[in-house]
């Protein structure tokens, strides 16, 4: 771990840290006016499920490194949302599934 | 939110919706600290990326590349690509914040718009304001910073098989925050069952291989929402 590595490595985040930041308060900065159009309203409060949805599936299969592990994860994550258990319950409950299914 | 509501009741109600996000960031961010460090990044850098970037995919996809020594172009372009869907995030809650919200605090509270954070503040009805957007982004982004820390600092003593479980919390999330609201509303069911759908066609078919992970993501996003807003609109969008 050189000097120069660091420095480089630094200068990377700084670069990442602007092109995360830009996207997000760009349009909420930038468009103030209310959107009329019928369509485009509810398209934009349809975003977050979609957007969700797309995030999650067929990712979630790969976050472990192995498939069973992961399917007994998911399996246990849609088990407790459906149960509307809080956020932390359902990612500690994935957890510890997908712990006891690799053991 | 009403307007009776004080300014400090406001920020507790966000922070207090912020809670459920703080901890599940931590086993997440636990990863990501651990990840950089055994990368070869110093435990402060490692802190420092959580702390200015404040988002998953991209900073573990941009400090991924860091460590394989790539260029800065090349780590620019991939972490802009993933970030991309923030915009449409940003432009949807560019409707949901109370106009009189000024330029400074939407640049303030700007910086804590994350997916989760993004989907909590759309679910709450009417219009959210300032006070609890800085409320409900405290608590996440003490929770991915603290997290970091933690897995940076004991980063070698952590067994392989509880390391990768932890993987999946962050989608265990999602699933957390997704399932309830399809349970209750069939559009909202059949939207996020369009953009998986969406999603596998582009992910398994060789014909669009040709598309990266971060693009996937926003078509699959464009097309479910799109289709959904045309097959299901909502008469009262205007009124909340």
């Amino acid at each position: 771990m050189t000097d120069k590595f660091v420095l480089k490595a630094f200068i990377a985040v700084l670069l990442m840290a602007a092109v995360t930041y830009v996207p997000r308060v760009l349009p909420l900065a930038v468009f103030r006016r209310e959107i009329k159009s019928k369509y485009i309203k509810t398209f934009l409060k349809y975003i977050p499920y979609s957007v969700l949805g797309a995030l999650t599936f067929p990712d979630i299969i790969y976050s472990t490194g192995n498939f069973k592990t992961a399917v007994c994860g998911t399996a246990a994550a849609l088990f407790l949302a459906y149960r509307e258990k809080s956020l932390v319950v359902v990612a500690l409950g994935a957890i510890v599934v997908v712990f006891l299914a690799g053991l | 939110m009403g307007k009776y509501i004080s300014k400090r009741e406001k920020f507790f109600w966000g922070l207090k919706k912020g809670m459920p996000i703080a901890f599940g960031y931590i086993p997440v961010s636990f990863t990501f600290g651990l990840m950089a460090v055994n990368g070869g990044l110093p435990v402060w850098l490692a802190i420092f990326i959580s702390l200015s970037n404040l988002t998953s995919a991209g900073q573990f996809g941009g400090t991924n590349l860091i460590i394989a020594g790539a260029g800065y172009l090349e780590i620019v372009l991939t972490v802009f690509v993933i970030n991309i869907r923030y915009m449409m995030m940003s432009l949807s809650l560019s409707q949901k914040v109370e106009p009189n919200t000024t330029l400074l605090q939407r640049l303030i509270f700007g910086f804590g718009i994350t997916d989760e954070t993004f989907v909590v503040a759309s679910m709450e009805p009417g219009k959210v304001g300032f006070h609890y957007m800085l409320g409900l982004i405290t608590g996440p982004i003490a929770g991915w910073t603290v997290g970091t820390a933690a897995g940076a600092v004991v980063s070698t003593f952590l067994p392989e098989a509880l390391s990768s479980a932890m993987g999946i919390a962050l989608y265990a999330m999602f699933i957390a925050i997704i399932v309830p609201p399809s349970k209750k509303s069939i559009p909202v069911f059949m939207i996020v069952i369009i953009s998986i759908a969406i999603n596998l066609i582009l992910k398994y078919i060789p014909l669009f291989s040709f598309i990266s992970d971060g693009f996937r993501v926003i078509v699959a996003t464009i097309l479910g929402a799109g289709i959904g807003a045309a097959l299901w609109p909502i008469e009262e969008a205007g009124t909340d």
